[in-house]
C-alpha cells in the first residue's frame, strides 16, 4: 500500500499536479459567471422571451441558456453569423457574446492537453491515480492513526507528514469527488459507459405549415419557465414546415410554429440525468458553492504532491545501504529489521557493524523476508519500530504469517523502537517477542525497548546483549545527522549549587554577527525544537529542548550536569566566546496549539526551558497556567525572573511552584493534585497541557492528571489522541 | 493536417449507366482553428431546386448529435429513410480537412445541383448551411459561416 502510494505520487504527480491546477483555474469560471450573469425571475416563460428576441434580432436561429443562467442569442443575417447576450428577464439584447478565450483554452488543457483523443486518455489516466492516492492514502493514515474512529485525530510527524495528511485530511473528499466524476466522465467519452440508454437521432416531425402564430401564443412554449430552458432553436426562416426544437432539463421537444402544440417529446433517461448531475459535480457549472468545493480540494493537491514527494525522499536516504552483507544460508547471526520511517536500519547498521567487528557473520534484511530456515544461524535479532498505536511498520507486515512456517530454532532477542508517548509503546515488537517464543525459540534476552531513537537506550540494549553472547559489544549509534555549525556562548546563568543539582542556562549566538543578509546567521528553529550538541572527543549527540527561537537572536538551552556525562559537563565548562558544534532536530509533535484556548504548562528542573520559551513568546496573551517543580526556590528556580516578568506583563496567567527540598514541599505531581478543581476546569475550556522534563516526572504527571481528570470521564490517552497532551520526557 | 478519407459509391440511381460517363469528385472541408471538441460535418447533394437529394458523409459516431447538423436533418426528415452505412466516420477537429470522394454522374455536372455542409461542434455552435458549392465540372473553392473555413471541389 505505501509502495502503491509512493509510486503512483511520483510518477503520476507531473500529470496530477497539471490535472489540479487547471482544474482550479477552471473552478473559477462558474464563480465568474455567477457574478456577471444577469438575473431573472421565476415568472418569465419560454413564449414570451422568445417573441421578443426575436422581434429584436432578425434573423436569429438558437437561444442558449447555459448551467449559470446566461442567455445568449445565436443570429444569421446575410450570411453575417453573431451571437449576442440577453438579458432573460426583457429579451433585449444586452451586447456581444464573446467567449472567454482564456477559459476555453484552460479547459482543452484540462480535458486534453491539447492532444486530442491520446490527451483525452491521459487525463482519464490522471482522474484514475488520483483516485488510487486517495484511497491508498486515506487507509494509510487510518493504519497509521489506528483506526477509522482516530481518522480525525491529532496529527504527528514532521513538518512535511504533519502538513500532508492535514491537507489529506482536509482535500480527499474533494478529491475522491473529482476523480470518480472525472474518471466517469471519461469513460463516457471513450464510450466505455453509455451516455443514454441507446437514443437514436429522431427526425424531427413538421409544422401543420398553414399558418405562422406569434411565437408569445405558441401554448408549449408558454408551459416552459425560463429557468428549466437549456436551448430553443427557431423553425428557418420562410419554411411554415419546420419546428421549434426545445431542450428543457426534462429531455428534448418540437412545437409547432402554427398551432403551439408539443409535437413529440423525448424525455432524459437515467444515463443521461446521471451524467448531467456528475457534470455538474465535477465543474460546478451553475453551482457556484459545488465550484469552490472543488477548487479549494483541487488547491491542495500541488501541496500534496510536494510534501509527499519529500516524505519520500526522507525515507528514501534514511534507507541505508548495507555493505558486507553476508548471505543468509551462511550468516551465524540475522538481523531483521521493521521499520516505518526507515530510521530503524541505521540502528540495524551499527548492530551490524559492531558484530561484524566481533568476527561474526551477519545477515540484515527486512523482517518481511523472513527465511523458512537459516541453516547456519545460532541467533535471530529482531529490530521492530511499532507503528503509530502498536501496529507493524510496512517492512514487517507479512513477518508473522511468514513465521508459522519457520523451521530453525535460533536463539532469539527482539528490541522495539518506538515511542513512550503512544499508549501502546512497543506494542508490535511485544507481539513478535511473545510469537518467537511461543514458536518455541529460546530467548536471549527479554523484550528490550527504546524510545525515540535514543541511543543510550541502544548502547544499554547491546551491553546485555555482548555480555549474553560473551562479546565485548559496543553499540555507539550516531544518527546519520546534518552537518554542525558552529555557535558561540554569549551568556551563562548557573543554578542549583546549593541544592547538589547544578543546572546552566546558556545563551548561544552565530559568531560575528553582521546583521546583513550574507552574514552567518542562526539556524531556523522554533522554542520546543530541539539542539543536537556533539562534544568533543564524543561520537553521539546530546539533545537539548530550546527555550528560544531563531528569532530571538539566541539559542537558549537549560542543562542539567549529569554525573559522567560528557556532554553536559563539556557544556558546564564552557565560558563565553567559546564554540559549540550544533545542529537542529525539528520536534514539531512538542508546541503550543494555535488559538486562544488555555495552556498548562509542566515542567520539573531544566525542563521547564521549553516552557518558559513558550510563555515568552505568548504575545496574543491566551491563558497560560505555568507548573513548576525545583528543589529550593532559593537554588534552583530557574527562569524566577524571567516568569515574574511575564506575569506582569499578562503573557502568563498564573504561576505555581513546589519544591522538595523545603519544609511541607512536594514533587509538581503533588501541586497538580492540589490544583485539580483549576486543572479541570482548564480542560473542559479546552486547555492543552505540555509536560517536559525527566520521564519519573512526566509518568508522575500522568498519573496525577488521569486521576484529577477521572471525575470527567476523561483521559489522558483521550487527550493525547486530540493533540491536547503532550509530552517532552528524556 | 490529418486527412480523413473515404471512397464513396453512390447509390444507382445517381450513376450513370456506363462508367465513362461518371467522374471522380473530391471534396476537401477544411475547418478553421476553433477551441472545443471535434465538430460534427454532414455534407450532402441537394437538387436544382434546393430539395434534398442525398447523402455523401456524415462526420461523428454519436448519432443523438445528428440533430445538431439542422439542415441536414430537416431535409432528411421530408425526404424520408437514410442509409448511412459506410458513409460515415470520426469527428473533425479544430484546423483539419475532411476529404469525401464520390463518384458523380456527368449529368449532375453544372445542371445547379449543390454540396452542402453542415457543422455542429458538442457545447458549441450549429451551422446549417455552414458551406455551400456548386457542383460543377471545373475546380472550385467557397468559403465557410461558421466552423468550415473553405470547401473546395475537385475533379
Amino acid at each position: 500500500m505505501r509502495r502503491l502510494h509512493s509510486l503512483g505520487g511520483l510518477f503520476g504527480g507531473l500529470l496530477v499536479i497539471f490535472m489540479a491546477t487547471t482544474g482550479f483555474v477552471l473552478s473559477l469560471q462558474p464563480l465568474a459567471d455567477a457574478a456577471t450573469t444577469m438575473a431573472a425571475d421565476s415568472g418569465v416563460n419560454v413564449a414570451a422571451l422568445a417573441d421578443r428576441v426575436a422581434a429584436d434580432l432578425p434573423g436569429v436561429e438558437r437561444l442558449v441558456r447555459s448551467a449559470s443562467g446566461q442567455l445568449v442569442a445565436y443570429t444569421a443575417e446575410n450570411g453575417v453569423r453573431s451571437a449576442v447576450i440577453v438579458d432573460p428577464q426583457t429579451g433585449a439584447a444586452a451586447g456581444a457574446y464573446a467567449p472567454s478565450a482564456f477559459f476555453s483554452f484552460i479547459t482543452d488543457l484540462h480535458r486534453s492537453f491539447m492532444l486530442g483523443n491520446v490527451g483525452h486518455g491521459a487525463a482519464g489516466v490522471a482522474a484514475l491515480i488520483i483516485l488510487a492516492l486517495a484511497i491508498s492514502g486515506t487507509l494509510l493514515l487510518v493504519g497509521k492513526v489506528g483506526g477509522w474512529r482516530k481518522l480525525l485525530a491529532a496529527s504527528r510527524g514532521t513538518g512535511s507528514q504533519r502538513l500532508h495528511t492535514d491537507l489529506a485530511r482536509i482535500g480527499v473528499a474533494v478529491l475522491l469527488l473529482t476523480s470518480v466524476t472525472g474518471a466517469y466522465m471519461s469513460a463516457v467519452n471513450f464510450a466505455l459507459l453509455p451516455e443514454n440508454a441507446g437514443a437514436m437521432f429522431a427526425f424531427p416531425p413538421a409544422s401543420a405549415g398553414d399558418s405562422v402564430a406569434p411565437i408569445a401564443s405558441l401554448e408549449a412554449l408558454a408551459a416552459i419557465p425560463l429557468t428549466d430552458l437549456r436551448e430553443l432553436t427557431f423553425p428557418a426562416m420562410g419554411d411554415a414546415t419546420d419546428v421549434f426544437t426545445v431542450t428543457t432539463q426534462a429531455g428534448q421537444g418540437y412545437v409547432d410554429q402554427g398551432t403551439g402544440a408539443m409535437l413529440s417529446f423525448t424525455p432524459s433517461d437515467a444515463w443521461q440525468r446521471a451524467y448531467e448531475f456528475i457534470y455538474l459535480l465535477h465543474t460546478g457549472q451553475g453551482a457556484p458553492l459545488v465550484a469552490l468545493l472543488v477548487g479549494l480540494g483541487a488547491l491542495s493537491v500541488p501541496l500534496l504532491a510536494v510534501t509527499g514527494t519529500i516524505i519520500w525522499w526522507m525515507r528514501r536516504r534514511n534507507t541505508p545501504r548495507f555493505s558486507g552483507n553476508v548471505s543468509w544460508r551462511d550468516a551465524d547471526t540475522i538481523i531483521l529489521v521493521g521499520s516505518e520511517g526507515g530510521s530503524s536500519w541505521g540502528f540495524a547498521a551499527t548492530l551490524q557493524d559492531a558484530l561484524r567487528l566481533q568476527g561474526q557473520r551477519v545477515h540484515v534484511a527486512a523482517m518481511n523476508e523472513l527465511r523458512r530456515s537459516y541453516p547456519n544461524a545460532s541467533r535471530l535479532l529482531v529490530l521492530a519500530a511499532s507503528y503509530g498505536d502498536g501496529a507493524a511498520p510496512a517492512s514487517a507486515r507479512q513477518f508473522l504469517a511468514r513465521l508459522e512456517r519457520f523451521a530453525s530454532t535460533p536463539g532469539f532477542a527482539v528490541l522495539g523502537f518506538g515511542d513512550q508517548s503512544f499508549a501502546q509503546f512497543c506494542g508490535f515488537a511485544a507481539r513478535v517477542d511473545a510469537a518467537l517464543a511461543a514458536k518455541g525459540l529460546s530467548r536471549l534476552l527479554p523484550l528490550g525497548s527504546v524510545d525515540r531513537q535514543s541511543a543510550g537506550h541502544f548502547a544499554a540494549w547491546g551491553k546485555g546483549l555482548g555480555a549474553r553472547l560473551g562479546l565485548p559489544l559496543v553499540l555507539n549509534h550516531v544518527a546519520a545527522r546534518p552537518a554542525t555549525r558552529k555557535l558561540l556562548l554569549v551568556e551563562r546563568t548557573l543554578y542549583g549549587m546549593e541544592v547538589q543539582a547544578p543546572v546552566v542556562v546558556l545563551k548561544f549566538a552565530a559568531p560575528q554577527p553582521r546583521g546583513g543578509w550574507f552574514g552567518p546567521r542562526l539556524p531556523h528553529f522554533e522554542v520546543g525544537d530541539l539542539v543536537g550538541i556533539v562534544p568533543p572527543g564524543g561520537a553521539a549527540p546530546r539533545y537539548y529542548s530550546l527555550a528560544s527561537a531563531s528569532r530571538d537572536g539566541v539559542l537558549e538551552i537549560c542543562v542539567r550536569k549529569q554525573t559522567d556525562g560528557l556532554c553536559s559537563e563539556f557544556l558546564h565548562s564552557l565560558v563565553p566566546g567559546e564554540a559549540i558544534d550544533s545542529f537542529i532536530r525539528p520536534n514539531p509533535d512538542f508546541r503550543p496549539k494555535q488559538g486562544r484556548r488555555p495552556l498548562i504548562l509542566i515542567g520539573a528542573g531544566a525542563g521547564v526551558a521549553p516552557l518558559a520559551g513558550f510563555v515568552r513568546h505568548n504575545r496574543h496573551r491566551r491563558p497560560v497556567h505555568l507548573f513548576f517543580g525545583g528543589r529550593d526556590p532559593a537554588s534552583d528556580f530557574l527562569y524566577r525572573d524571567d516568569l515574574q516578568t511575564a506575569l506582569d506583563a499578562g503573557r502568563l496567567t498564573s504561576l505555581n511552584a513546589r519544591f522538595s527540598r523545603v519544609m511541607g514541599g512536594g514533587y509538581v505531581q503533588d501541586l497538580v493534585s492540589a490544583e485539580a478543581d483549576t486543572v479541570r476546569r482548564l480542560v473542559q475550556q479546552g486547555a492543552q497541557i505540555m509536560v517536559c522534563g525527566g520521564r519519573d516526572m512526566a509518568n508522575g504527571v500522568r498519573g496525577a492528571i488521569q486521576d484529577c481528570l477521572a471525575p470527567l470521564g476523561l483521559s489522558v490517552d483521550g487527550l493525547k489522541q486530540k493533540g491536547l497532551y503532550l509530552e517532552d520526557a528524556y | 493536417m490529418k486527412k480523413l478519407a473515404a471512397l464513396l459509391m453512390l447509390a444507382t440511381a445517381l450513376s450513370a449507366p456506363s462508367m465513362a460517363m461518371a467522374r471522380d469528385v473530391s471534396i476537401q472541408t477544411s475547418l478553421v482553428q476553433y477551441s472545443g471538441h471535434a465538430a460534427y460535418l454532414a455534407v450532402y447533394l441537394t437538387n436544382p431546386d434546393g430539395s434534398y437529394n442525398s447523402t455523401l458523409w456524415v462526420s461523428g459516431h454519436k448519432t443523438k448529435y445528428y440533430g445538431d447538423l439542422r439542415g441536414w436533418a430537416r431535409a432528411v426528415s421530408r425526404g424520408g429513410s437514410l442509409n448511412l452505412d459506410g458513409i460515415t466516420g470520426a469527428s473533425v477537429g479544430s484546423g483539419d480537412t475532411l476529404t469525401v470522394h464520390a463518384n458523380l454522374a456527368d449529368t449532375l455536372l453544372d445542371a445547379g445541383y449543390q454540396i452542402r455542409v453542415d457543422s455542429a461542434v458538442e457545447n458549441g455552435g450549429q451551422y446549417a448551411d455552414d458551406a455551400v458549392i456548386d457542383l460543377t465540372s471545373t475546380p472550385a473553392t467557397a468559403s465557410g459561416t461558421g466552423y468550415v473555413n473553405t470547401i473546395s471541389l475537385g475533379l
